[in-house]
């Protein structure tokens, strides 16, 4: 990643910052602004009950959630969910049946806050019929880039997004991976104080997904706000600050990786020698069960766990295994999809 | 929900926008080979129709004379309407093949997503890409009149009264389709987009012939149906504009003197005998105006 190479033409943003320039403080002294805006001012994205219906089908539900700047938020849900329809909500490229939102401060469709914003689509598609240097131009032009600063956003996006070799082929001999690493680099151009990536990998390689991977800690680490539509777990669970799951147009649950999974650790031992009085003492532990030879500690996180091999064996047990659980976020995704709406949140 | 929605109102236009849109739309149409294709068609149709026309100069009458050059100049002129009406014709279609699927090919391929999320308005993409294919249209038809003209002038020394409105005309026709498809594309898939597109041009040339066979036989119901289809889509309308611009004065004159005969006789597409009143060339300005207004508004309130 050449980040010496970001330090021409695009203007500075220092890592962890954001007083994002430009747009949303203009609208921040508004004195007109609801509350609800004014809040929404200081976040990257606040919506209150976004919906959206296509006839008879409700596509997205009271969609309300509130976005920190700087933050690599996953948007994460089955396919069919709802997740590309609030990303084109967002973006203005679709109506909300009803509700608000704003990004970056300002109302949805706002034309100059644009500027800040980058967009990787999910069905992403580019001028076949254009070299990869040329879509990239087009979009420095579209994006009222400074002129002086196109070369170094071109080849900075080619380099980033790894296609410094292909800038002069036509994207119609890209393959969909590549053309997928062309929309991620149409996405950076500008330095977007918010970037939209919708399913950035699904046709990407593993070695084109850990890049991915790479370039949003990149981004973070630029303050960048990454609103990251998936339905990859791992890739969420890798770069995620926080996630929402959303399922049939609704968000069953928000909150961190942590809020999300807190509550589903625990360790099981498998031990021999302890008897009903040793299982109680363990108890303070966290809910004791035992099945198959093994005996569970729901609830209790990995910190406890020599506390509690040292409560074991000072209660006469021998210990032949200890495996502190840890559930994944796969498996709390697939528990909720099955069950009722949940709410994590702090 | 507020129509501001989708951007900052309808025309919030920024030319260099629609500069570089309008640039694009020429671009993808050199690099899909169509200027290719179309300069190799129009060298064919050229040289065809010159030498056509050059042969004529070589025929002989009855009495086994060469055409005097009246009858030569007369027999072109009508030769020349004809190649017109086939070009006009072509143009309608290539100006719909281009138009229809402008705006909707690039929705169902998913390439507007990534450009209407930029800081641009609707109304800057349809402009742009409308502009484009003007400038296209433009300097295709005119080089393509102005080669053909100057070659019958040279072969036959024959000019027709107004070549400079008759290029106009047939790009405002052409011109008016490709906006009537336009439009379409932002609703409906090119394919559709190109039916109904074509099937209007048809209707309002067949409504033109009705519109001048109601005139001759001074029906007004019958008249009433042309000049309505004439307002809905002046395509028919223009191409009367271009052959009136094309009639020599001598021919004019005759039909005029023909009285009824004559004026039955211009109810085929290839006779005028009157220019088109000022107050339809307005009409078919405003025409052009309101579609592309109506073009704009429709894109605007598309979802994507």
């Amino acid at each position: 990643m050449p980040d010496e190479a970001r330090s021409a033409g695009s203007p500075p943003f220092p890592a962890g910052s954001v007083a994002v320039a430009g747009v949303p403080s203009r609208r921040v002294h508004d004195p007109g602004l609801t509350e609800e805006a004014a809040a929404a001012a200081s976040s990257a994205l606040h919506t209150v009950g976004l919906s959206k219906r296509y006839g008879d089908v409700e596509a997205l539900v009271d969609l309300s959630m509130t976005v920190p700047r700087g933050e690599v938020f996953g948007f994460l849900g089955p396919n069919g969910a709802g997740k590309t329809t609030s990303v084109k909500l967002l973006l203005g490229l679709a109506r909300p049946t009803s509700g608000q939102a704003w990004v970056l401060g300002a109302p949805l469709g706002d034309q100059s806050t644009r500027r800040h914003i980058g967009y990787l689509p999910e069905l992403f598609r580019y001028q076949g019929w254009l070299q990869a240097a040329e879509v990239l131009k087009l979009h420095c032009e579209l994006a009222q880039l400074p002129r002086h600063t196109w070369k170094h956003e071109i080849e900075y996006a080619l380099s980033t997004v790894g296609l410094s070799d292909r800038a002069d082929d036509r994207v119609a001999n890209f393959s969909k991976g590549m053309q997928q690493r062309l929309g991620l680099g149409v996405a950076l151009l500008g330095s977007p104080h918010m970037v939209f990536l919708d399913e950035p990998t699904s046709a990407l390689d593993p070695v084109g997904r850990r890049d991915v991977r790479e370039i949003i800690r990149h981004l973070k680490a630029r303050g960048t706000t990454v609103f990251l539509n998936s339905h990859l777990l791992t890739e969420v669970e890798a770069v995620c600050d926080r996630v929402a799951i959303v399922d049939h147009g609704s968000v069953i649950a928000t909150g961190t990786l942590d809020d999300l999974l807190a509550s589903r650790v625990g360790v099981r031992l498998r031990v021999s020698g302890l008897d009903a009085a040793g299982i109680q003492a363990l108890s303070r532990f966290g809910a004791v069960s035992e099945a198959d030879g093994w005996l569970s500690i729901e609830g209790a996180g990995p910190e406890v766990v020599p506390d509690i091999v040292a409560e074991a064996v000072s209660r006469g047990a021998r210990v032949y295994a200890v495996e502190p659980r840890h559930e994944s976020l796969e498996d709390r995704f697939m528990e909720l999809l099955g069950g009722d709406a949940v709410e994590l949140e702090a | 929900m507020d129509t501001a929605l989708l951007g900052n109102g309808l025309l919030g236009l920024q030319p260099r926008v629609i500069w570089a849109i309008m640039r694009l739309t020429l671009r993808e149409t050199s690099r899909r080979k169509l200027l290719l294709a179309l300069l190799g068609l129009t060298i064919v149709v050229i040289g065809v129709t010159l030498f056509g026309i050059y042969k004529l100069t070589t025929i002989t009458g009855p009495n086994e004379q060469p055409l005097t050059p009246l009858e030569l100049k007369t027999v072109v002129s009508q030769i020349l309407i004809l190649i017109m009406f086939m070009f006009s014709f072509v143009l309608a279609l290539s100006a719909v093949f281009v138009a229809a699927p402008m705006i909707s090919g690039d929705v169902e391929s998913g390439i507007s997503l990534a450009i209407l999320t930029r800081p641009l308005s609707r109304a800057d993409v349809v402009l742009g890409k409308w502009l484009g294919l003007v400038a296209l249209v433009s300097t295709y038809i005119a080089g393509t009149v102005a080669i053909e003209l100057i070659g019958v002038k040279l072969i036959t020394d024959y000019q027709p009264p107004s070549p400079v409105f008759t290029i106009l005309f047939l790009i405002a026709e052409t011109v008016v389709l490709m906006t009537l498809a336009l439009l379409i594309s932002t609703r409906l898939s090119g394919m559709t987009g190109g039916v109904i597109a074509l099937g209007a041009y048809g209707i309002s040339w067949l409504g033109g012939i009705a519109g001048a066979v109601g005139a001759a036989f001074q029906n007004s119901t019958i008249t009433h149906i042309g000049t309505t289809t004439q307002l809905l889509l002046p395509t028919d309308g223009l191409w009367r504009g271009a052959v009136y611009s094309m009639e020599p004065a001598a021919i004019i004159t005759i039909a005029r003197a023909a009285g009824a005969a004559g004026r039955a006789a211009s109810a085929n597409p290839f006779l005028e005998l009157n220019p088109p009143p000022l107050t339809y060339l307005l009409w078919c300005a405003g025409w052009l105006v309101a579609m592309l207004a109506l073009t704009v508004y429709s894109f605007h309130r598309r979802e994507i």
